[in-house]
């Protein structure tokens, strides 16, 4: 077993990007949707409802970029049920979250089953191939790690970059960031606390839903049950982890993919030794101790969970 | 234009009606999916009712199916009052199982009356510590139980399957991944004849009976409702929250493992990583819908396993997905959230500016 | 004087929230630069009215007029902050509404930019914000984070955000509660001079003293009705304090009394704040039987700590803390109320009560291991409601009833819940932190009562306020606290504290 020759293939690297990518959407959505204020616990289900609408966009003839629309739509949907409840209702996050989560995972399930009766095998699609950038593929090692993405993939790292434009360079991000500490002081500026509050919650949902989205349009090609597994739920950890700030987002996510994709190569290594589940609980484990080293020191969002009523002096 | 205003005391009627509100709106908007999937609206419901009050058979089915949901929704219940979210129901109930199992199948050899209770202890304790140690990371560290309980739940299920796999596998189980079937001294007795309704029932509303009793008449509940409503307020006032906190978590995650019990050593026999379809996910939305009151759950089990024991027969009667019944569970409890909002709230129309 | 423009005029304002009336039918003008003191007991509607000419709530009936750009009185948008804004109207509220995790430059730009920019324009608002400073003498540190902050430069900061969107009107909610009365004093040169430029200012307070200082006229309000306007020149304490509270204020006598052996003492105790500013240092505090020793300070400079200690909530990272001469080692609430440490938070809402459980339930909450609530295990309900109908009669805590939930009492009852809860056991130390806080006069009487009835039975008290004149009436000794220090005041005119307060030598 050589670590360092496992960290020197590029098939690792790639891997680790494409386990990576669903997680960059996820932490990126759920950190929009936190800064605000409003934890948004219906991501694990948005994740299903993005991969669901997605493909199933793409299966019945329509193009790829269309399916990403769907899912953008289908996520931003759910969010602005969560939006609803949450914002003006004022109710119980979490509570809401969760059942955000059931409604669009038992939705896309049973749209799914009705649509497509059982068949021996996931029917597939034909998904997004990997995307060739003329100049930077010529690069050594890090030339055939990026020409082994897809679209998405690019995307999702675009979306880094444009998340933190608007975050740290324009008044609506200020505003997000403002209302996420104080509403009251945004309210006393004469801006709306709940139109931000909702736009974000529904703006984060859409790019959650494109996470679930890259499941089956780039990574695999069908849609199977329990395909997102709790990726959703390790996104919200990883918004902690990267302190609510989208580069430590991109770099959480790549890191946690890192470790995904070495545990895999672990496993053909040391296999024998192991039961191959020690390594399946590995990533789950590895978020749990990663919320313990940072929770103390975390700094939350001032008015995270906290309902914020018009006129309510 | 309309202006929102708290009622002085939210209602009796209020209370007690939103649940039952909520419910049959959950149900009525389901028709909406029903129609989209182009069955034929009054056949699907007949076929509902059908499987719940159809036969004698079919109502005891539905009482067998409530029986995790009355527990998982109790330990729901005494982790939300606390303001604990223990999401991690569904883990707890397994390890409640693989206690039961790992103690039931042959390890002890003795009569019922010790063994069961011998048994039921195992899955208790199995599943408190399932909760106590996410919590004891949120007390010492902070960590937020919503993510640890939830991701534990993965990890346990994951750890199941190696077990089941490893050193629960069944060496006559002709290479299936599941445990030796519970002894025959072990396993919970059948409360009616040719039914598979046990007793694991009676210990779910014995429990429900305790719960109340304690959340609403002694010092410990009023602990827990103190912490759950105002934790600083609490503190200040020489509250030991993080006691608190533990004792909900270790009480929630016992009632959770008893779930697992109940339905290996009660109804399976045998434990495979398909036990629960979910019960402890289900288990929140049974709380809600109870409004968090232990003698609710009960009621509002019983409404839920209706919903999943109806939709199954109306699945095979009439070919719609059986995922129907999740929807409606996904809607009762969005729907109990805004009837929650309404009994708080009172709506006054007013013109502009003036009264 | 010379007749002045008209810049603003609330006609008729009314508004209830259920069945309390906040307003009724208040009217009130302000002309161009002047400067209006709004004067009223706590309650008397003063904030609840500002709150309407800046949008938070909208009037029942009634209608506000402002003088547009144009010259012309127009009537004034009602419910959107944003058009009392447009309007020229600003508003420094009593809780500050600044976002702390942004810096101070961040904290002005928000909501004075098109939303929808694709980028700030910071340069030119620097510049715009700096000509402000300049031109006004208040300055704060641009590019520093507001969580940093003292209290007194965040006030600067809510003043600056308020005239970088050109008001013409400036409304200030108790602008002095937090600040030294020098810093009070600065302030109001500030104003003055602002208002020669054809600012027009509001400042709401409840004390009489500063509203003769630094008002040209002073209208009052008494349970939401305005019940008179006077010019400043012609008015006097006693003329408008009658005005304030209608009768005759009762005079709480602080006889002199022999004091006791120690109760509460702090040696050398150190303990950790939020901020080097914030944390004690080496405190030396001594608080004897019958005798009240008053902290006085601006709120942030170590009275949290302070506080915290006193209520087991925190534990001294050195020296020693000990409570009638027995050393504490074990630090938690529990170990203080069993020392006879009675507690009355600062923060009465968050602290002090549960708003979702009943006026009985929250009576008993520090006695869940006494014989009469806690019968082996379980609730004593017969005993627990007999004893809260003694209590709500004993210290006339008003509200729909035992049962009902504390959240539908007023502040003035929540508080008299606490003082009843307090008193009752009989507490040899009593920490009294802020007590009359946001209290019509009446409860803060009755709460100024209570305290000096437990000092003549022989406890200690340790009176933390903000309030000087509760300070000054209510304590035998004053300490005075600045940076995590605690130094005892030997001159205790208010000149003199107020140098300590921020730090001066006397």
């Amino acid at each position: 077993m050589d670590i360092l020759q496992i960290l020197l293939t590029e098939s690792f690297w790639a891997a680790t990007l494409r386990i990576a990518t669903p997680l960059i959407f996820g932490v990126l959505g759920a950190l929009i949707c936190e800064k605000a204020g409003v934890l948004n616990l219906g991501i694990e289900g948005i994740f299903v409802a993005g991969a669901m609408a997605g493909w199933m966009a793409v299966w019945f003839g329509f193009s790829l970029w269309t399916g990403l629309l769907v899912a953008i739509f289908v996520g931003g949907f759910f969010g602005l049920i969560h939006a609803i409840l949450t914002v003006p209702l004022g109710l119980s996050q979490h509570v809401s979250g969760l059942g955000v989560t059931m409604l669009a995972t038992s939705v896309s399930y049973f749209t799914y089953r009705t649509a497509l009766p059982k068949v021996s095998s996931p029917p597939k699609i034909e998904p997004f191939q990997p995307f060739d950038v003329p100049f930077l593929s010529e690069l050594p090692f890090i030339g055939p790690i990026l020409s082994q993405q897809t679209a998405m993939t690019w995307l999702a790292i675009l979306m880094v970059g444009l998340v933190w434009w608007v975050f740290n360079r324009t008044p609506l991000g200020l505003s997000i960031r403002a209302v996420g500490d104080n509403p009251d002081a945004v309210d006393a500026q004469g801006l709306s606390v709940y139109g931000i509050r909702i736009g974000s919650i529904i703006v984060g949902s859409s790019i959650m839903a494109l996470g679930g989205a890259f499941l089956t349009m780039s990574a695999f090609d069908s849609f199977f049950f329990g395909m997102v597994n709790g990726r959703g739920w390790i996104c919200i950890a990883l918004v902690i982890f990267a302190s609510w700030r989208p580069g430590k987002a991109l770099l959480g996510a790549i890191l946690f993919g890192a470790f995904d994709a070495f545990q895999v190569r672990l496993q053909t290594e040391v296999g024998a030794f192991l039961p191959s589940q020690v390594f399946l609980m590995a990533p789950y484990v590895l978020s749990i101790i990663a919320l313990v080293i940072v929770a103390r020191r975390a700094e939350y969002p001032r008015a995270l969970l906290k309902p914020w009523f018009k006129g309510a002096r | 234009m309309i202006r929102i205003e708290p009622r002085e005391m939210p209602s009796k009627w209020w209370t007690i009606g939103i649940p039952i509100i909520s419910a049959f709106v959950a149900i009525l908007l389901a028709s909406i999916p029903l129609t989209l999937a182009g069955a034929n609206i009054f056949e699907a419901y007949r076929q509902m009712a059908n499987g719940i009050f159809g036969s004698t058979f079919a109502f005891t089915e539905m009482l067998t199916r409530a029986t995790p949901l009355i527990f998982t929704g109790l330990a729901a219940t005494i982790a939300f009052r606390a303001k604990l979210w223990n999401i991690g129901a569904e883990g707890q109930l397994y390890l409640g199982a693989m206690a039961a199992v790992a103690v039931g199948t042959g390890l002890i050899d003795a009569p019922a009356f010790i063994l069961i209770p011998i048994i039921l202890l195992a899955g208790a304790l199995s599943g408190a510590i399932g909760m106590a140690a996410p919590t004891y990371l949120k007390t010492r560290f902070g960590a937020d139980e919503v993510v640890t309980t939830l991701l534990l739940n993965f990890i346990v299920i994951i750890f199941l399957q190696m077990m089941l796999e490893g050193p629960l596998k069944d060496p006559m189980g002709m290479g299936w991944p599941q445990s030796e079937p519970i002894v025959d001294n072990g396993v919970l007795p059948q409360l009616l004849p040719r039914m598979r309704i046990h007793a694991g029932l009676i210990i779910a509303l014995l429990t429900a009976g305790l719960v109340h009793l304690f959340l609403s008449k002694s010092i410990w509940g009023f602990k827990i409702r103190a912490v759950g409503e105002n934790p600083s307020a609490a503190l200040h006032a020489g509250i030991n929250v993080k006691r608190t906190f533990m004792g909900a978590a270790v009480v929630s995650g016992a009632i959770a493992g008893l779930a697992g019990v109940s339905e290996v050593a009660g109804l399976r026999g045998y434990l495979t990583t398909d036990l629960s379809p979910g019960f402890g996910y289900t288990g929140i939305v049974v709380a809600m819908l109870a409004g968090l009151s232990p003698i609710g759950v009960v009621i509002s089990a019983i409404f839920i396993a209706s919903i999943f024991v109806g939709a199954d027969t109306m699945s095979r009667a009439i070919g719609v997905s059986s995922y129907l019944a999740d929807l409606v569970v996904a809607l009762s409890l969005i729907c109990v959230l805004i009837g929650g909002f309404i009994a708080r709230y009172k709506f006054i129309r007013t013109n502009k500016g003036n009264v | 004087m010379m007749k002045n423009t008209r810049v603003l005029s609330l006609e008729n304002i009314s508004k209830r929230f259920g069945s309390v009336v906040a307003n009724n039918s208040v009217n009130i003008d302000l002309y161009r630069g002047e400067v209006l003191a709004l004067l009223g007991e706590n309650g008397a509607g003063k904030t609840t009215l500002m709150n309407m000419l800046f949008g938070h709530y909208i009037p029942d009936s009634g209608s506000i007029d402002v003088l547009s750009y144009e010259g012309q009185m127009e009537p004034l948008t009602l419910g959107h902050p944003q058009a009392s804004l447009d309007a020229g109207i600003g508003m420094v509220h009593q809780h500050f509404t600044l976002a702390e995790n942004l810096s101070v430059l961040e904290n002005i730009l928000l909501g004075s930019e098109k939303i929808w920019a694709w980028r700030h324009n910071r340069s030119n608002a620097r510049d715009k914000i700096t000509k402000i400073m300049n031109r006004t003498g208040l300055s704060a540190p641009l590019d520093e984070e507001v969580g940093k902050l003292t209290v007194g430069e965040r006030q600067r900061v809510e003043i600056l955000k308020a005239l970088y969107q050109e008001v013409k009107i400036l409304v200030l909610d108790e602008p002095t509660a937090v600040l030294t009365p020098q810093e009070a004093d600065t302030l109001f040169e500030n104003i003055t001079a602002m208002t020669k430029d054809g600012l027009s200012v509001i400042f709401i307070s409840h004390k009489l003293r500063e509203v003769l200082a630094f008002s040209n006229r002073i209208a009052v309000l008494r349970h939401g009705k305005k019940v008179g306007e006077i010019p400043t020149s012609e008015a006097n304490e006693r003329v408008i304090a009658r005005m304030m509270v209608g009768e005759e204020t009762i005079e709480n006598p602080r006889k002199k009394m022999k004091i006791g052996s120690p109760v509460l003492q702090l040696n050398g105790v150190s303990s950790k704040g939020d901020s080097t500013r914030t944390s004690l240092n080496r405190t030396n505090l001594t608080i004897h039987k019958h005798e009240i020793v008053g902290v006085a300070g601006v709120s942030g400079n170590g009275q949290s700590v302070l506080a915290k200690l006193i209520s087991g909530l925190a534990e001294p990272d050195s020296g020693e803390l000990l409570i009638d001469g027995k050393n504490i080692k074990y630090f938690s609430p529990k170990e203080m109320q069993s020392l006879g440490v009675g507690r009355i938070p600062e923060d009465r809402h968050h602290d002090g009560v549960i708003s979702a459980m009943s006026v009985a339930e929250n009576l008993i909450i520090e006695r869940l291991h006494d014989k009469d609530v806690n019968n082996k295990g379980f609730l004593q309900n017969k005993s627990i409601k007999k004893n809260a109908e003694e209590l709500i009669e004993k210290y006339d805590i008003r509200g729909p009833g035992i049962d009902a939930n504390t959240a539908l009492l007023s502040g003035g009852n929540i508080q008299k819940l606490i003082l009843a809860r307090v008193f009752e056991c009989m507490p040899n130390v009593i920490l009294a932190n802020q007590p009359t806080r946001g209290l019509d006069l009446g409860a803060a009487n009755e709460v100024a009562r209570r305290l000096l009835e437990a000092r003549t039975r022989g406890a200690g008290i340790l009176l933390i306020s903000e309030d000087l004149d509760e300070i000054l009436e209510l304590s035998d000794r004053i300490m005075v606290i600045h940076d995590g220090s605690l130094t005892e005041a030997i001159d205790v005119s208010r000149e003199a504290i107020g140098l300590m307060m921020a730090g001066e030598k006397a």
